[in-house]
């Protein structure tokens, strides 16, 4: 029997908030009436297609366009040089891509022409038209390689700084290695001295793709000094600042209006074919519409795959001395936010434990393959597996439960996580306490089955600025301003939340509009948890500004009263037993039947820049369980059960917490058992449709999920919450090799494939037979 | 991936939505383009393109198909069904409260599809324990829910009750 088990620490009350109320926007997309990028269309438009790199390095010598520009329907064909008058180099952490290869393809997939005809079909065929002279450069296609003495280099040139890295001082590059970020607090070498314990260990971490169903798609139009585009990015006012640093305009000129995304999960974070489909647009004089193929948007963005060596130090006893951690994330031939991924996978390495030393070196390394940016979880999910492990390990050892041992050691609230950041602020123990009971931690051991859990923090919330308006027109209806963009996490739900329990009313009263970088207030960013802490206090405040301008209406209104003795309720002010309604309060104070108020709220560093460093804005809690079964015959993993804990300080709305929590574990279910994009020497992805790349699918569900909220109350955002949604992602592959650990298969590679798992089941038990006399 | 090299029309008598549609369509004109650039018909969402994902499950006589890898021409006699058509039945009233309900829709890209491969189980007779479920549906791919919220709302949409 299948059963999903929620667990509440709290008991609510009817209110906007803490209420698991429906979907805003659940009926328009069930009847296919909400509109995504691809389905929407502009008078006179053209469709684009790009003509990709085939190879993964090689130096340009000619693009002939010529039969294509004379095929039927094509109105334009963009290769590099039609770029000369812009400086056509982006990218928000290094400035290291050209809107199409310019002189030099770096990876097999990249853009070197494309085309706007009046069809798809058109444009297509054309691409078939475009002739390119290459000649193959030598290619690093992997970690190895590209860091190898005498590697050759993926760029050359000084480095360019992007517009929105925010991690201070960008060092220097050397040879393929673009960014570098670590950091230290006391002796590793003393700790290594001292340790009896010492778990030394090489891991890799492969490249998976975040495979949103719908893909990047982006209508643009260039017309006269204004840029307009309608785009499925997660970061429309960045996107802005990006398009408009590249075609030359300030940022008021350039719109972008995000509909509904089908998914994002960090695939549409950053700028990724806004650019391309600018510059085509430009050239056509006339609005061009790009909607990827899959294999397109797969070498587009992707997670970095990884190598790391962790050493983990203690006593006899258990006593954690150090933890030395040095790892190589893969960027793929443009950095993209691979900084960013960098410093938080870093940031994610020591493990939420008390260290008397650690010692963290990330490399971020170019090679010539697709690009990797933001997915889900990064950081965390690149190596709590592999930090737990190793704690599992220790406490096996030093003889204890490895339960007690995280009791034992987890940093408590107000504990310091990394030097100069925001200490703990979650109850990690009581967390974890709850995902292992939640599997039946304790019972007794049964044949081939194994259990585990683990702990782990990712850095969360991105630069915390944010702002947003409310808005109450005369009749009363509310419409909440934000840029927060509704990719499936339930946004505009949550923020009509919100507004609602300020404003004491019903959330169906309230819309919240996509994102229009014309109307809508700044907003950072959707992603790394922030929007209900960051931009959802921003709405927030500006509701409580909109409530204000009531109460002083209804002051005049009720005229004896005091402002403490009005509240809100229901869509009423209240002073005692008399109450008027939030239209009549408007009419009155416009003595007229239009009129609206308006409310802003701004959420900015509370102190010092919000820089990287000085963060996170919190810390988004990783904690799961997992029972697992092995078939040792067959090397097959199967997941019986799993667990995971949603630490939110305060659930908006917790039905769409656990919808975050499942979907994120089976992510995470996904990236530990079969997800691995496969390159070629060369640099040329394998597995690049969704026959031989596999996702999870119904049967892959476990029988029990067990989703645990736990609300203390204790975040940054309105009335205490925090962000999810990434946790379980990147705890549960954690968990399960925990638990496959624990059924006797311990791994240093994902994903667990049968063929992996079984070599590995050889390996050890060829060991096992050696050690025998 | 549509590769038109040249075009070669193909007439057609057919009934989109229970609307009788008599024309000439390219022969290789896949049904999904059919469906959403000649018809407007939206609705219909394209992922996967080699008939894995789902998400762009019409019915074609009542039976699920991928308008993704189905040329438009072979609907001559035929008739086809999308998310538009559904729209006003019974069956369609009851999977939108189950989904609501369940919360089993996130970025929605995958609904329609879904909704349409639930007609097509309740219409067909289709086994609709959870086994049986987690099989009809394995074809429709879902990359945000985790699918438990969707097996339980299908439970309810198409079991037996
Ligand atoms: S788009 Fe047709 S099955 Fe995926
Ligand atoms: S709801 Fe997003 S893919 Fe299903």
């Amino acid at each position: 029997m299948s059963s999903i088990v929620i667990e509440r620490e709290v008991v609510r009350q009817d209110k906007a908030i803490g209420s698991s109320v429906p979907r805003v926007d659940a009926t328009a997309k069930i009847s296919g009436a909400a509109e995504y990028v691809g389905d929407m269309s502009v008078a006179g438009i053209l469709h684009g297609k790009v003509l990709r790199s085939n190879v993964g390095r090689a130096k340009i010598h000619s693009i002939d366009t010529s039969a294509a520009e004379a095929m039927p329907g094509v109105v334009a064909v963009l290769t590099g040089e039609d770029l000369t008058d812009i400086d056509p180099y982006y990218g928000h952490a290094l400035r290291d891509r050209p809107i199409v290869a310019i002189d030099e393809v770096r990876f097999a997939g990249e853009p070197i022409a494309a085309v706007a005809a009046r069809t798809e079909a058109q444009a297509e065929a054309a691409l078939l038209s475009i002739f390119v002279e290459y000649t193959d450069l030598p290619v690093v296609a992997s970690l190895d390689a590209a860091l190898a003495p005498d590697a050759a280099l993926v760029h050359e040139g000084p480095t360019r700084e992007g517009f929105a890295h925010g991690l201070g001082q960008l060092p220097e590059r050397e040879g393929n290695v673009c960014y570098r970020y670590g950091f230290e607090r006391g002796d590793i070498d003393e700790a290594s001295g001292l340790a009896d314990i010492v778990i030394d260990r090489d891991y890799e971490f492969p490249a998976v793709y975040q495979y949103s169903m719908e893909t990047h798609s982006v209508i643009a139009h260039h017309a006269g000094d204004e840029i307009s585009l309608w785009a499925n990015c997660q970061h429309p006012f960045l996107v802005r600042a990006e398009i408009a640093a590249l075609f030359g305009l300030s940022v008021n000129r350039v719109r972008i209006v995000v509909p509904y995304l089908g998914g994002g999960f960090g695939s549409k974070s950053y700028t990724k074919m806004e650019p391309i489909a600018v510059a085509l647009a430009r050239k056509a004089g006339r609005p061009v519409k790009i909607v990827n193929r899959v294999d397109e948007s797969m070498v587009t963005t992707r997670r970095h795959n990884m190598k790391c060596r962790m050493r983990t130090f203690a006593t006899r006893d258990g006593e954690l001395l150090g933890r030395q951690v040095e790892f190589w994330l893969d960027t793929g031939a443009y950095a993209d936010n691979g900084p960013r991924v960098t410093a938080t996978t870093a940031d994610a390495a020591p493990g939420p434990y008390r260290w008397p030393s650690v010692h963290i070196r990330g490399h971020c390394v170019y090679t010539n393959t697709s690009p990797a940016g933001s997915y889900r979880g990064f950081g965390a999910i690149h190596l709590q597996w592999i930090g737990e492990s190793q704690i599992d390990e220790i406490a096996r050892a030093a003889g204890i439960d490895p339960l007690e041992f995280r009791r034992q050691n987890l940093l408590r609230p107000g504990e310091e996580v990394r030097p100069g950041g925001r200490p703990l602020d979650a109850d990690l123990v009581g967390d974890v306490e709850k995902a292992a009971a939640a599997i039946g931690w304790g019972r007794e051991r049964i044949v081939n089955r194994g259990l585990g859990v683990s702990v782990g923090l990712l850095a969360a919330g991105a630069h915390p600025v944010s702002s947003a308006s409310v808005r109450m027109d005369a009749d009363g209806e509310v419409a909440v301003l934000v840029g927060s963009t509704e990719m499936g996490q339930g946004t505009r739900t949550v923020m009509a939340q919100i507004a609602a329990e300020v404003l004491s009313m019903d959330p169906a009263a309230i819309t919240v509009p996509g994102a229009d970088t014309r109307f809508t207030p700044y907003d950072r960013s959707t992603g790394a948890s922030r929007s209900t802490t960051v931009a959802g206090k921003a709405v927030e405040l500006a509701a409580r500004e909109v409530l204000d301008a009531l109460f002083e209406t209804a002051l005049f209104f009720f005229d004896a009263a005091e402002r403490e003795e009005l509240h809100a309720d229901d869509g009423r002010v209240w002073f005692r037993d008399e109450s008027v309604a939030y239209p009549d309060l408007i009419a009155k104070r416009f003595g007229f039947v239009g009129g609206e108020l308006r409310g802003y709220g701004e959420v900015k560093p509370e102190k010092g820049s919000g820089s990287y460093a000085e963060g996170p804005v919190f810390w988004e809690v990783c904690v799961a369980g997992a029972e697992v079964e092995l078939d040792r015959e067959t090397g097959v993993v199967r997941i019986l059960q799993t667990s995971s804990v949603a630490d939110v300080g305060k659930a908006i709305n917790p039905q769409l917490i656990e919808r975050q929590d499942e979907g994120g574990a089976m992510q995470g279910l996904g990236s530990a058992l079969f997800e691995e994009m496969l390159y070629t020497d060369d640099g040329v992805l394998l597995n690049d449709t969704l026959l031989d790349y596999r996702i999870p699918a119904t049967e892959d569900l476990p029988e029990k999920m067990t989703c645990i909220i736990v609300e203390n109350g204790d975040g940054p955002g309105p009335f205490g919450a925090k962000g999810c949604g990434e946790g379980a992602m990147a705890a549960l592959p954690a968990a399960i090799v925990n638990a496959l650990t624990d059924a006797g298969v311990s791994m240093t590679e994902l994903p667990l494939t049968p063929e992996r798992v079984w070599r590995r089941i050889q390996e050890i038990e060829g060991q096992q037979q050696e050690g025998k006399p | 991936m549509q590769r038109r090299i040249r075009s070669l029309r193909i007439h057609i008598d057919t009934v989109i939505n229970g609307a009788r549609f008599g024309g000439d369509v390219e022969a290789n004109v896949l049904l999904i383009d059919f469906l959403r650039d000649q018809m407007g018909l939206t609705g219909t969402k394209q992922s996967c393109e080699v008939q894995v994902c789902g998400s762009c499950t019409v019915l074609v006589d009542g039976r699920p198909v991928s308008s993704c890898v189905y040329l438009a021409y072979e609907l001559d006699g035929s008739a086809v069904e999308t998310i538009e058509g559904a729209k006003d039945s019974d069956f369609y009233q009851k999977a939108e409260s189950a989904l609501v309900r369940h919360a089993a829709v996130q970025c929605g890209f995958c609904t329609p599809g879904l909704v349409m491969t639930l007609k097509s189980i309740a219409e067909n007779g289709d086994a609709t324990d959870e086994a049986g479920l987690r099989r009809s549906l394995s074809g429709n791919l879902c990359r945000c829910t985790g699918y438990r919220s969707i097996l339980d709302a299908a439970a309810e949409i198409v079991g037996g009750s």
